[in-house]
């Protein structure tokens, strides 16, 4: 069973209707019990870092998204991906998950280049495991990004930034872009997620 | 690098995408979830529907739709006409689309957009504007003005001056529809378009008049807008996004080539 965590950052629609097109039983879940439960789990999110935050620890959800995030296949989406991360200078500051090595920045202003991202950005990769190649284009939407960082695989450049695109750590894979919005290549790696089998030997 | 999008708008009246010329003598083109699936095949990067009769009609837009194109495609889509409550924002975005435009409610009662970015996040609240060239530089430095209700009313606001304080306010993205362009494929209003995208510092849509490639070409290269609405000439077959996007491509635009 799929897990997706409702912790009330954005909206879910889209995730949940992207596994029920490939035909995959995935649940909305606020409850740490369902996520400690689940063979795999994806963690989504749109907006604020502090207001996310908040909403995991008074949702009780903290421990049990860290404990998923290092021990089965995990997806972080977007904002999902941001919080693994140590710090955010979003909202005057912010401490995250600190689940991967790195800090969150805003895109500076650059004449030109609007802020937030919106749209398709072609990316580099280097997945071991082959989720995104060199070339894809995905669909973004934010306002801040991680920094490069030891787990990277993938970037993409915007406002005279090299940022994240994605990361990896074991079974861990997170993206800043939106794979359930990214149309076919978008559900290629949601399948990719689903049917890799984890490397600690769980399904 | 961040690549230009290509819009199809669908025009939704009585659950069938129709067009016409500045709102009058509409066609039925076909069903809004067919031409859906068919645009996001066909490499549309975004798409938009508005509904052209629910305000006028003083009804909610038709949700069953909504939803039945978010299970059915998997590209970012707008939807527009008769949200008029953050209760209508709210069963959009969970019928699962992306962003909510306003356009004529927000003239009315501009915190509605205020309301909506605090919701939903700005990045879901799409201002749509039908600015007209206008000779009243006086209460419209800009020489142009908004107009509402499907061009029919003008609101004696400054277009320049109602993008800056939407985004003030939260708007994410702003869509210029240019009364003087809409349905003529003689290409956007560049004037206009130009003078919003310098003016605001989140992405702006070129809307009404495209025509040919080139007109999406100058709508990117010379007034800046970051994305581009195409209705009429994707709708009748005249062109399609492949060929659009396969000249923008060879003229040096940054597009979204594989899909």
């Amino acid at each position: 069973m799929i897990a997706i965590v409702d912790y009330h950052a954005g909206n879910l629609t889209s995730v949940r209707l992207a596994f029920q097109a490939l035909g995959c039983a995935a649940s909305v879940t606020s409850s740490p019990d369902e996520i400690r439960a689940a063979d795999r789990v994806v963690f989504p999110g749109v907006g604020a870092a502090y207001a996310a935050m908040e909403n995991l620890r008074s949702l009780g959800l903290v421990e049990a998204v860290r404990e998923a995030a290092v021990t089965k296949p995990f997806l972080g989406i977007c904002l999902g991906m941001q919080i693994l991360f140590e710090h955010s200078e979003e909202d005057g500051g912010v401490n995250l998950l600190g689940v991967l090595p790195g800090r969150v920045r805003r895109f500076p202003n650059v004449p030109g280049c609007k802020v937030p991202e919106i749209g398709w950005n072609e990316i580099e990769a280097n997945d071991p495991r082959g989720f995104v190649r060199t070339y894809e284009e995905y669909y973004f939407v934010h306002s801040y990004y991680a920094e490069l960082n030891p787990c990277t695989v993938a970037t993409a450049g915007y406002s005279g930034v090299n940022f994240t695109a994605a990361v990896r750590k074991g079974d861990l894979f997170a993206c800043q872009f939106h794979p359930e919005k990214s149309g076919k290549l978008g559900l290629k790696l949601l399948r990719c997620f689903v049917q890799t089998p984890s490397t600690e030997g769980r399904s | 690098m961040l690549k230009k999008r290509i819009i199809p708008c669908l025009d939704v009246r009585g659950g069938r995408v129709t067009k016409g010329v500045r709102f009058q003598n509409n066609v039925d083109l076909g069903d809004p979830v067919e031409m859906a699936v068919a645009y996001s095949d066909g490499g549309a990067d975004e798409l938009v529907f508005y509904d052209i009769t629910a305000s006028a009609e003083h009804r909610p837009i038709d949700i069953g739709m909504v939803s039945e194109v978010a299970r059915t495609i998997r590209i970012p889509f707008a939807v527009g006409g008769g949200i008029s409550t953050l209760a209508d924002m709210e069963r959009v975005i969970l019928a699962g689309a992306e962003k909510i435009s306003v356009n004529s409610l927000a003239v009315q009662n501009p915190q509605v957009i205020a309301e909506g970015a605090r919701e939903f996040g700005n990045q879901c609240i799409v201002l749509g504007m039908d600015p007209v060239q206008t000779e009243d530089h006086t209460r419209c430095p800009s020489g142009y003005e908004i107009t509402t209700r499907g061009f029919r009313e003008h609101s004696g606001i400054d277009a320049v001056e109602w993008a800056k304080r939407a985004v003030e306010l939260g708007a994410g993205e702003i869509v210029v529809n240019s009364v003087d362009a809409d349905g003529t494929q003689s290409g956007f209003e560049l004037t206009v378009t130009r003078l919003i995208a310098e003016a605001v510092d989140v992405p702006v849509v070129a809307s009404g008049g495209a025509g040919c490639a080139e007109h999406i070409r100058d709508a990117f290269r010379i007034a800046h807008a970051d994305a581009a609405i195409v209705a009429g000439i994707l709708h009748t077959g005249r062109t399609t996004i492949r060929q659009l996007k396969d000249a923008l491509h060879a003229d040096g635009i940054p597009v979204r080539m594989t899909w």
